[in-house]
């Protein structure tokens, strides 16, 4: 097994859906387990410390920042990646806003941006540019693709409205 | 339809008349020697079979030595090739930054892509279509007048249902044939797909969180590395003792030089296990701080260089009634991707491949054979997508070291950098000082202009207005530079030295207009000869809705103009500066741009934009503290860069100049971010700052010692 630097424990939660069962010391940090026993390397390390926002990950729809998120937290919770927001190989409707707006360059703070643009909208159906500003703005981007970024969540948050998705 | 397809006898035919060689590119070593014995050497290839490939499928990939930063090169190259070789985009698949597949290239950086690279791919495209041509005609028995191209396919223009395609002409190998004279590439007006807005290619990609960074490779046994690192630049190693860290469980511990890093299967176990060595450094003493280093750099800067001269500068004096004399500040900034310095190395005898984030495989490749003393063709480095780079991920530090331990482990090792670290080894904009002497004449005309940059690097120091006596003196550049100036690296920032340049001489040129109270615009006008500048100028103002008055006007409205490297750029921007907090806040943002022939609109704007709003930072926010060697900046924490709430409006116009070739786009229109808020702000409440960022306490000192003593007294720091 893996990395003992103290005792491992068994931990149960489901990954996008699907359950898993890992052995691991429950101090350690969401996005590492995530990105090395799970292999879910969309969550990014941007700062470690909170700060940027490329470690979003959602539990239980509740946006977090993983590198900062112990194991345990997770425990018999649903942790939604952005490996897991596509369903049955359809984009979600933010994945195809961001896509059609052009909202990423190097794509390095993308997945973070999506899943607090998710939640948001699960919360409010229709934000106000000022809420979708206020709700994102702790996720930093250095390439600067804000402008985009806003107009993608807008797209999306209409398309989910109208189409009457989700 | 009636298409006809290369038996396989004909086939052989054109292998046996050396028209096409067998070649699997199944093996990337092969390759590499390949292509070293062809001459896909160091610099740009003549051969086209160095930029593309054409599978039995009809698939075309594009090799490119340049890498996707996020400036969306990927596609807009993909624009290039399936343009000018009659292919469609979705046909074409990039392959960038792979040293053991690509053409030599110097680097990602510099807005070159579009500008060096494009017309080599486009002229090995229009060779490979045209010697397409000449195949088909061989193999269709019709003459090659006769015949056309589009989708891949070459046709009889008589009975369009008569063709072959690409893929069945090419199979998938190299085309030994070659035309001489090159063939013409197509007119612009036969475009349909360069200057058309296209989605990126990596896309979805993106946004499902299947894109690879460096970081999200995993080799089979790969560990993760943690670096001891130095508190400050200088500080030597007096006592280390790895006990606590050996104890635990799985950890490796290797050494070299000073070269000390803990390894485990885990990164985040490898981090606790390096907080767990306990080392003592000796600190140097500190030098320099960021109040200190301007007086230093001025006089620590060499004899320097004329970059440009005209006229005489005391015939200027001589002719000048007015005289104005500034000098201007800028800081160390960082680069901040943020996706930090990553590289894996895995090392199979005497063979290294090394996927890196960088903007320079070729030298990373270089640098990582020196460091391991390996052939060149022994090393390949595989660039997958880069989080950001901005000028930081020229230097491949990352790469020798994942590559050094590699070896020492006898296992692949990835090496990620922390944020810290990123902040620590990052290669800064250099600070700089520019001191300006200029004139005016009776008529307000530039007669006098004589510039000095320290340290800032020479790029857009070249006026562009008409002055018939003027002096361009650099005085120690942006690359590394001379020992003793700065007290860590620096080097290039996204565009490098003329964040500088275009801040002191934009600045100037507002300041000497406020003086003689004419209006920004039209001072710049009258001293304009330069059509196309004059052109985006107008622009701009047009957009803007600029009306003529003379500063401070309490509106807030600046203006800078640029002419970076063939692109020009024009911006104007509306502030609001809060008396009480300091705190200015930038409304809007209008930008007009001429970079010759466009090639993919969207792309352009979104440079455009991503430009501007980055470049709020550099102006606002973001200076780098120090020490001596010691970084005080080390997380976003107290490096503010710019985010949402930042955002002012923004417009982008692109001027339609499709008979100039393509300029780059990637940097321009960050230059302009300095002056054109500075500029507003006076505008705004009528002082002048003379050094970046634009703090809220700079406003606020600036804006009491102005009541203090009513002349022009700008805020800068004190220079002997
Ligand atoms: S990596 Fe978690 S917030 Fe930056
Ligand atoms: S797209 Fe590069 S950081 Fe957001």
């Amino acid at each position: 097994m893996i990395g003992v630097r103290k005792m491992n424990d068994n931990i149960d939660f489901k990954i996008n859906g699907k359950p898993v069962s890992l052995s691991v010391d429950t101090d350690r940090m969401l996005l590492w387990v995530l990105r090395t026993e799970l292999g879910l390397t969309g969550a990014k390390y941007g700062c470690g410390e909170g700060f940027c926002g490329t470690c979003t990950v959602l539990v239980d729809d509740e946006p977090v920042r993983s590198c900062q998120y112990p194991v345990k937290n997770v425990r018999g919770k649903d942790v939604l990646t952005i490996e897991g927001l596509a369903s049955n190989g359809e984009l979600h409707p933010l994945q195809k806003a961001f896509i059609k707006s052009n909202a990423m360059q190097c794509g390095f703070c993308t997945s973070g941006m999506i899943l607090e643009a998710y939640s948001l909208l699960k919360k409010k159906a229709r934000p106000t540019r000022p809420e979708i500003i206020t709700a994102l703005d702790d996720h930093l981007c250095r390439c600067s693709s804000y402008h985009r970024i806003l107009q993608a969540v807008e797209a999306a948050a209409q398309e989910i409205t109208q189409g009457g998705k989700r | 339809m009636r298409a006809f397809p290369l038996s396989r006898r004909e086939f052989i035919k054109l292998l046996g008349g050396g028209i096409v060689i067998f070649f699997t590119p199944g093996d990337p070593w092969a390759m590499l020697q390949e292509a070293q014995r062809r001459g896909f050497d160091r610099g740009y290839p003549k051969d086209f079979n160095a930029y593309l490939r054409i599978a039995p499928d009809g698939k075309v990939s594009c090799f490119t030595g340049k890498t996707e930063l996020g400036q969306g090169v990927q596609t807009s190259l993909a624009q290039i090739l399936a343009e000018e070789l009659d292919v469609s985009m979705e046909s074409v698949d990039t392959i960038m930054g792979d040293t053991a597949l690509c053409p030599w290239d110097m680097g990602t950086f510099g807005s070159r892509t579009i500008k060096y690279f494009g017309p080599a791919l486009r002229q090995a495209a229009a060779e490979a279509r045209a010697v397409l041509v000449e195949l088909a005609s061989e193999h269709l028995k019709i003459p090659v007048e006769r015949l056309a191209t589009r989708d891949g396919f070459v046709f009889d223009k008589k009975s369009p249902e008569v063709k072959v395609s690409y893929g069945d002409l090419a199979k998938g190998k190299i085309i030994e044939r070659h035309l001489d004279p090159k063939p013409p590439v197509k007119p612009r007006t036969d475009y349909t797909i360069s200057g058309q807005p296209f989605g990126r290619k990596d896309a979805v990609l993106k946004v499902t969180g299947k894109a690879e960074y460096a970081g999200d490779i995993r080799l089979p046994g790969m560990l993760y590395a943690r670096i001891l690192r130095p508190p400050a630049h200088g500080a030597k190693l007096k006592t280390i003792d790895l006990r606590e860290a050996e104890k635990m469980a799985g950890v490796r511990i290797v050494r070299d030089g000073d070269l000390i890093a803990v390894l485990h299967s885990t990164p985040d176990v490898a981090d606790v296990a390096l907080s767990k060595i306990r080392a003592e450094f000796d600190g140097p003493t500190e030098i320099v701080n960021d109040e200190t280093i301007y007086e230093h750099l001025v006089k620590v800067g060499p004899a320097g260089e004329v970059v440009e001269e005209k006229g005489d500068l005391e015939e200027g004096k001589k002719l000048s009634t007015k005289l104005f004399e500034e000098t201007y500040f800028t800081p160390y900034v960082a680069h901040a991707p943020l996706e930090p310095h990553t590289a894996v190395a895995k090392i199979e005898g005497d063979r290294a491949t090394v996927w890196a984030s960088t903007q320079r495989p070729f030298g990373a490749q270089e640098e990582v054979a020196q460091a391991l003393g390996l052939p060149l063709a022994n090393v390949r480095v595989i660039t997958p997508y880069v989080g950001g780079g901005f000028g930081g991920k020229n230097r491949n530090r990352q790469a020798v070291e994942a590559a050094r331990l590699a070896r020492l482990a006898g296992a692949p090792v990835q090496v990620a950098w922390s944020r810290e670290e990123e902040f620590f080894y990052d290669t800064f904009q250099p600070a700089a000082v520019v001191k300006i002497i200029s004139g005016l004449d009776g008529s307000n005309r530039l007669v006098l202009w004589d510039y000095v940059v320290f340290f800032g690097g020479e790029r857009t120091s070249q006026p562009f207005y008409s002055i018939p006596h003027y002096r361009i003196l650099s005085r120690g550049g942006w690359t590394r530079a001379a020992e003793g100036a700065h007290p860590f690296e620096v080097g290039a920032w996204r565009a490098p030295g003329s964040n500088t340049n275009t801040f002191a001489r934009e600045s100037h040129m507002d300041i000497m207009a406020a003086r003689i109270g004419m209006d920004p615009v039209e001072f710049r006008l009258i001293n304009l000869t330069d059509e196309r500048m004059k052109r985006v100028l107008l622009a701009a103002a047009k957009k803007f809705g600029w009306s003529p008055a003379k500063a401070p006007s309490g509106r807030g409205f600046g203006v800078s103009c640029v002419n970076y490297l063939g692109t020009y750029v024009v911006t104007m921007a509306e502030v609001e500066a809060d008396k009480k907090s300091g705190v200015v806040g930038v409304k809007r943002v209008v930008c007009a741009q001429d970079m010759g022939q466009v090639i993919n609109p969207d792309g352009a704007r979104s440079q455009m934009e991503g430009c501007i709003t980055m470049g709020l930072g550099y102006c606002l926010s973001e200076e780098i503290h120090f020490k001596g060697g010691d970084i005080r900046d080390r997380n976003f924490d107290t490096y503010e860069i710019p985010r949402f709430s930042w955002l002012p409006k923004i417009e982008t116009v692109l001027i339609d100049n499709p008979d100039f070739p393509a300029q780059g786009g990637g940097e321009p229109p960050i230059v302009n971010m300095g002056a054109v808020v500075a500029n507003a702000v006076f505008d705004a409440i009528g002082v002048r700052l003379l050094r970046l960022p634009l703090t809220p306490a700079r406003v606020l000192e600036a804006l009491r010692k102005e009541k203090s003593t009513l002349a022009n007294s700008w805020l800068a720091p004190r220079l002997s």
